[in-house]
């Protein structure tokens, strides 16, 4: 096989396996986790390494893994302590595990292959040289063959504990009383997190993993509302990544897992911007809209409630709408030439009259404001935005 | 000869230095993690601390050599964008805070390191010391460094102490302060700056990746001592003190190019040590407490069921034999010979008990306590 090309599947490869069990992180809101596990891991990679002698060997990933469910532990009881906050007994934990590690590194830096570098950002470009092999016969980088595996055992996981998954992340007593055991589950997850991360580490490096875990996942979550969605989206931005970050790095001779990070930073951004529905400018624009549509309403029901009261030329007076409703002068103009252009009402010698139309409008108003509580509420109020298209 | 040793780095100008800087880092470093640690914030400065890294490496790729004041600024820009750029995540989207944060940190970060790699790949000359805002390099402090620390740490201090009831308004009661007239937002803010400039101050001698920890540890260690918070600041401010001196010194005696890591292991030592040994709060402290009120309450207990049974009875003064008492569940002799040493209990040559008056009076506080 084509060294460049084993380069890429390596980059899938551990995008895709980091990314899947980090949008469940994302979910149970535990983001933070991961990149505590990736730091504190270094210890175990340590010592795994310098006992057995080779990289990846099984024995430093289930030192590492072991290093990743200590710190998950010992945050918890730090928090239980109630001594600090979780916050500062994740931030407390985690550099700790780290500094051990570095400093175990600077004592043994002439016994094993680890610089301080290759640990923060790995370097992907290297992994095809370590091979397995049986015998004569080639099979292939062994980050290959060990990415596989990783991917194989989270794809498992999630699809046999699909709904136990489901359940415990979104209501988690729930899953509890229904007998799913949330906590089991969780440390499960621990576990393939911490696995992952391992595994991830010498492609990526302990820092650069955790944007392959939590953004592809993150900017999946803006874009739907389903898991099952969220996760095919998920996977897919994390082949775009991949592929992408290979084809920048190579063309700028950089480092492929920082460009894959900055990508899927850039991927990220581009989503929240402009995202149709729940980018922020799109919710910029919905608001400015509801704004104006709040304000059309509220006119047409002071008109509507007036007109045929004593008051009633008063209350028109075009005017006045800057004393009765509390506007801005610019802003009682602006609503007034909408609703001139909208066609529900007029304006005679400064008096607001409603027009067929503008009567219609101040019903459905007021029965959209007094139906508040009532159940439809929600689909007669996305029915009644009448002039969205305008 | 240890001592001579010790005089003879101490009047090593660049030992001094090294120590002067990291004194200052560990001072404004504690003063303003105690913001962070009551605001619940230790996190972000964990991203900011990372986040710093292409602000750097960009001030770098501008001028062409390693200028304190430039790598400051550019510091200061990034760090900004990304605490901006993570409130507004949070604000305006359905993602929580803790992801907004890994999200930050992370692609700040890589950005960072391609910006790195980058510069170490091309042929610029000079690029030598920005390895050490990974992980720290004490010994890598130079005399203008220090004069830029130094005043740096100044100006916090001076905002810190002029803003000192704001800041203590806005962390514990922010509506309050909201409503008695300060600009909440804009203490946020100035609050939020002084938390990149502290982090940037121990960038050097810590690096990018573990310098949160100076805001934290300290902090969170004062706490444990105290719960005013101008002595949790000045506790705090002291510890960062501490673990800033004494880890240099430590890597320098021992010769480790990482400062940072050791500074980081003398913090959460302190830190460690607080949360054990803190009068009050701390584990040590609770663990006995907890021992002698739980001790209490099996005798308070036992004293309430003894009159109970004398109640049974019509002459409450009447013995009772002590084998009776086998039938309460959890009774022990020892319990009952503390309650005669307290002279509540009576017992005869018989081996027979009865309550003294004491004993009487006793429940009745009891019953009184719990009435």
């Amino acid at each position: 096989m084509n060294l460049q090309l084993e380069i890429i599947i390596i980059g899938v490869l551990v995008a895709v396996t980091c990314a899947l069990p980090g949008a469940f992180l994302l979910l149970r809101n535990m983001s933070m986790v991961s990149d505590a596990i990736s730091h504190s891991i270094l210890p175990g990679i340590v010592v795994g390494y310098f006992i057995a002698g080779v990289p990846n060997s099984p024995l430093m990933i289930v030192f590492a893994t072991l290093t990743g469910l200590i710190t998950v532990v010992l945050t918890e009881l730090i928090t239980n302590t109630r001594m600090v906050k979780e916050d500062a007994a994740i931030g407390l934990v985690y550099p700790f595990l780290f500094s051990i590690g570095l400093l175990l590194i600077a004592k043994y830096a002439y016994n094993i292959h680890l610089d301080t570098d290759s640990v923060l950002l790995g370097e992907i470009a290297f992994a095809p040289f370590d091979r397995l092999t049986v015998g004569n016969l080639d099979l292939g980088p062994k980050s290959i063959w060990i990415l596989s595996a990783m991917l194989f055992l989270n794809v498992v996981f999630i699809v046999t504990f699909y709904k136990e998954l489901q359940l415990s992340t979104f209501d988690s007593n729930f899953a509890a009383l229904q007998g799913f055991r949330p906590l089991l589950i969780n440390y499960i997850l621990m576990i393939l997190v911490s696995a992952t991360i391992v595994t991830a580490f010498e492609a990526v490096g302990v820092i650069l993993v955790i944007a392959l875990m939590i953004v592809p996942g993150a900017t999946a979550y803006i874009m739907t509302v389903k898991l099952k969605s969220m996760l095919v989206l998920t996977i897919l931005i994390s082949f775009i990544m991949a592929l992408g970050g290979y084809g920048i790095a190579r063309s700028l001779d950089t480092s492929i897992s920082g460009i894959m990070a900055t990508l899927s930073g850039v991927i990220f951004f581009l989503v929240y911007l402009f995202y149709p529905e729940t980018g922020i400018l799109a919710v910029k624009r919905r608001l400015a809209r509801q704004r104006i549509e709040f304000a059309q309403m509220t006119l047409v029901i002071h008109i509507a409630n007036h007109t045929g009261t004593p008051t009633e030329m008063v209350e028109r007076e075009q005017h006045h709408l800057i004393i009765h409703l509390g506007w801005e002068d610019h802003f009682a103009r602006k609503i007034l030439s909408k609703s001139l252009s909208d066609g529900i009402l007029v304006i005679e010698n400064g008096l607001i009259t409603l027009t067929e139309r503008g009567k219609k409008f101040a019903e459905a108003a007021i029965l959209m404001v007094n139906s508040r509580y009532h159940p439809d509420f929600e689909a007669l109020r996305n029915h009644f935005i009448i002039f969205h298209d305008q | 000869m240890i001592q001579g040793e010790l005089i003879g780095v101490f009047s090593d100008y660049t030992v001094m230095t090294v120590l002067s800087g990291s004194l200052l880092l560990g001072l404004i470093g504690g003063l303003t993690g105690t913001w962070a640690v009551l605001r619940r914030e230790s996190l972000l400065g964990d991203v900011i601390s990372h986040a710093t890294l292409p602000g750097i490496a960009f001030s770098f790729l501008l001028v062409g050599f390693r200028n304190p004041l430039y790598i400051l600024f550019g510091a200061i820009i990034s760090g900004w964008v990304a605490v901006l750029w993570y409130h507004d995540i949070v604000r305006k989207t359905k993602i929580k805070s803790d992801t907004a944060l890994v999200i930050v940190l992370s692609t700040f970060f890589g950005f960072g390191m391609v910006l790195l790699t980058f510069i170490q790949h091309s042929s610029m000359p000079n690029h030598a010391g920005l390895e050490s805002y990974l992980f720290g390099h004490a010994a890598s402090l130079t005399s203008s460094d220090i004069v830029i620390m130094f005043v740096v740490a100044l100006i916090v201090l001076i905002i810190t102490l002029l803003l000192w009831k704001e800041f203590r308004l806005i962390c514990f009661d922010p509506q309050f302060a909201q409503v008695s007239g300060i600009r909440v937002n804009v203490v946020n803010q100035i609050l939020i700056t002084l938390m990149v400039v502290a982090i940037i101050i121990g960038l050097q001698s810590v690096g990018v990746v573990l310098m949160s920890i100076l805001l934290i540890a300290p902090a969170a260690a004062a706490r444990q001592w105290t719960s005013r918070l101008s002595k949790m600041a000045a506790l705090s401010a002291t510890f960062g003190a501490i673990s800033g001196v004494t880890g240099t010194i430590l890597s320098v005696f021992y010769d480790t190019r990482a400062t940072g890591p050791v500074i980081v292991l003398i913090a959460v030592a302190i830190t460690g040590l607080s949360f054990l040994l803190a009068p009050e709060r701390g584990l040590v402290a609770q663990y006995i407490r907890k021992q002698t009120s739980g001790k209490k309450l099996v005798l308070e207990q036992l004293l309430l069921n003894l009159f109970q049974i004398c109640s049974q009875h019509e002459d409450c003064a009447h013995f009772h034999s002590v084998s009776i008492l086998r039938t309460l569940p959890g009774f022990k002799k020892s319990s009952l010979k503390k309650l005669r040493d307290k002279g509540w209990v009576f017992i005869n040559e018989q081996n027979e008990w009865r309550l003294t008056g004491e004993g009487l009076s006793k429940i009745k506080e009891l019953s009184d306590g719990i009435n």
